[in-house]
């Protein structure tokens, strides 16, 4: 199991690495960085000394080496716009970003969990069945459609729900959060379902899937020939082999949330680090684009690495350590 | 015998409805098993072996269903159970046991998990006694060191003692009868004969009545008391290990046991039953058995078919072998 996590440990790295190669090649290859930096009225010597000072000079690989030495201590440079480092310009922005997928990844998770079960035993149930058809509309629908026909509804309608922004966020001096005023949680609703939406039927179908094949399964029918009641043959027996596959799956989402939260966060005009890349690719803010690019694959090789280890946690088969008795 | 048998099935019909019509993979099958008796159920690949077995214990799968006959567990009749009364009969008062031990257990759940809480369901026993009871019936089934090994997982074991855990949870309950659907198939050849010398043990300690369904012959030879054989989801002959292995009554049991490779009869080689098994759908009139059969005359291939009430004896056949010249047939 060690040399294994070993090994996973090593893979991510290569993963960041060449997603640190892309990163870095976007400041080589898209435009000029001199040019971007530079005013209109500029020397051949201005010219000279930045690139000198900027290191461009030097060969690809010391280049991209010092670039990922600035990286790995949270150093993406200025912000072409706002002139500002681009690592304080994400941590203000990270909370609302992560506020907003953590609570439309549990609204997927415990809602595609549920409706999955619920929808896998009682497969011949109306209701399942009106669930599935509209899981159907709900995965080919675009998340902004959604987003703006709940907007539509709720608050230009009802008038029951803010349509844009994160609402009254309160201070805690590391963080901003929205949890703690009404505001804040009524504007989180919308943006949130809609994130979540997309993820929640698509945990569902897997659960469901996942379950049914599971409950064909020889120990199931074991199980009911001795007499296991439906409720534990359900939650204890079935739920716990279904989950293994689902983890990857789910772990998986999870890091697309933060990555689909871009279309949201557009649609609502929510204050995080989607808005802020969508605004950076508007305005070619190369800094602000790399290193969103370098945190969203930290997020996901980071995410992938817990779901393996909560497959050792979930699957006795996979803990070798121990000893198999013959 | 005057004593009520354990099993008791009578004129059972399983029907499964499709678009070309009704199949019918059992079909006014009758036996009895006793306390304390192993029954041999044989027969070719879809013979309907597994389905009489699952009828028995409320297994079926849809949209098979019983359609006539009845069940009878120690007299009372189970064959309408359905849901609670149904699930609390299971484990408690019958057992079954699969084929493949590999597949049985759930993976994710220690043995001792999946033990005590099939004791608990069905004994409301404390957790430390229905824990005690599981190492108990671990030991039983002759798991060594039991009291280490409760809390292993299945794949910590060999197939040869997951078949052994997999006995000890069908009989945890202390169930009156036990349905066993090829035990041993999966298995090892050297561990087939441990389990089914442990199946004859636990059949006598306790008195449990067994139907034990097997392809093997000489499991039957070696455990059976009785033995069913069934053909097309009919049963063809029904009777003492002894009289069917030695002198078949049946066409099909002679020939069954011709194309066995058993030393214990002492053939000197190997004959096939010419044609296979028809499909259920294409069922020939009158006996099942008459296009493959040498003994077949006019009156074998109309009206209905026979059953062994109607065959007047042990067999379903309306030209039985003599009992003694059957010896002389190979
Ligand atoms: N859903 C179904 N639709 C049609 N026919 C079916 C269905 N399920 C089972 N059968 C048929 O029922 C018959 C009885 O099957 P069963 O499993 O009882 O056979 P078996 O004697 O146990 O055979 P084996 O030795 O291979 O286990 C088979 O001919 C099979 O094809
Ligand atoms: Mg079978």
């Amino acid at each position: 199991m060690l040399a294994y996590m070993i090994r996973r440990v090593f893979q991510s790295v290569i993963v960041l690495l060449v997603v640190g190669l892309v990163a870095f090649s976007m400041f080589r290859f898209v435009g000029d960085p001199v040019d971007n930096m530079l005013g209109q009225e500029r020397t051949q010597a201005d010219i000279e000394r930045l690139r000198e000072q900027l290191g461009l000079d030097e060969n690809f690989v010391v280049q991209y080496w010092r670039f990922l030495e600035q990286a790995v201590q949270g150093n993406f440079g200025l912000s072409y716009r706002q002139g500002r480092p681009v690592a304080d310009i994400l941590v203000e922005r990270l909370p609302a970003t992560l506020e907003l997928a953590l609570v439309s990844g549990l609204i997927a998770l415990i809602g595609g969990i549920a409706l999955g079960i619920f929808t896998a035993i009682r497969k011949r149930g109306i209701a399942a069945n009106l669930i599935m058809t509209g899981s159907l509309i709900g995965v080919s629908l675009p998340t902004f459609l959604i987003g703006i026909v709940l907007i539509y509804v709720f608050s230009v309608e009802l008038g029951w729900l803010p349509s844009f922004g994160r609402g009254e966020v309160t201070d805690l001096g590391w963080w901003t959060t929205g949890f703690l005023t009404v505001s804040g949680l009524k504007a989180l609703i919308l943006p949130a379902i809609t994130l979540g939406l997309y993820q929640m039927t698509l945990i569902m179908r897997l659960v469901r899937t996942e379950m049914l094949e599971v409950l064909r399964m020889d120990y199931i029918r074991f199980a009911r020939a001795r007499g296991i009641r439906q409720r534990s043959i359900h939650f204890r027996h079935a739920l716990k082999n279904t989950l293994v596959p689902v983890i990857t799956i789910t772990g998986l989402q999870l890091g697309s949330i933060i990555a689909f939260a871009i279309i949201t966060e557009t649609v609502f005009q929510w204050p995080g680090v989607g808005l802020l890349f969508i605004n950076a690719v508007q305005f070619v803010d190369i800094p602000v684009m790399a290193a969103y690019l370098m945190m969203i694959s930290v997020m996901f090789v980071g995410i992938n690495l817990i779901v393996d280890m909560l497959y050792f946690a979930i699957d006795p088969r996979l803990r070798v350590d121990r000893k198999g008795g013959h | 015998m005057t004593k009520t048998p354990v099993l008791s099935v009578r004129d059972l019909i399983v029907e499964i409805p499709t678009r070309r019509g009704v199949l019918r993979p059992v079909d006014r099958v009758s036996y009895d098993i006793h306390s304390g008796q192993i029954l041999g159920v044989v027969g070719e690949s879809g013979a309907g072996k597994s389905m009489t077995g699952n009828a028995v214990i409320g297994l079926l799968d849809r949209p098979a269903r019983i359609t006539s006959g009845e069940i009878l567990l120690s007299g009372e009749p189970i064959h309408q159970l359905q849901g609670e009364p149904l699930r609390r009969l299971r484990g408690k008062r019958m057992g079954m046991i699969f084929q493949d031990p590999l597949t049985s257990l759930n993976p994710l759940l220690t043995v001792g998990e999946q033990l005590t809480e099939t004791i608990q369901e069905h004994l409301g026993l404390s957790n430390a006694d229905a824990r005690n009871r599981a190492i108990a019936a671990l030991e039983e089934v002759g798991i060594p060191a039991a009291r280490q090994r409760i809390d292993s997982y299945p794949h910590e074991f060999s197939g040869g003692m997951r078949q052994r855990v997999v006995i000890a949870l069908a009989l945890c309950a202390e169930p009156e009868l036990i349905i066993a659907d090829e035990p041993t198939t999966a298995l090892d050849v050297s561990v087939q004969a441990q389990i089914i010398a442990l199946l004859k043990r636990l059949c006598r300690e306790r008195g449990v009545a067994v139907m034990l369904v097997t392809h093997d012959m000489g499991v039957i030879a070696e455990a059976a008391d009785r033995v069913a054989v069934m053909y097309a989801g009919r049963l063809a002959e029904l009777g003492a290990v002894r009289d069917v292995v030695m002198s078949p009554s049946h066409p099909y049991t002679a020939g069954l046991m011709a194309s066995t490779p058993l030393a214990s009869i002492g053939q000197k080689r190997l004959r096939q039953i010419p044609g296979s098994m028809p499909r259920l759908g294409a069922l020939p009139d009158g006996c099942a058995f008459h296009p493959r059969c040498e003994r077949a005359t006019d009156q074998c291939k109309t009206g209905g078919s026979p059953t062994i009430a109607s065959g007047g004896g042990r067999a379903a056949c309306i030209h039985p072998l003599p009992a003694a010249k059957s010896e002389v047939t190979q």
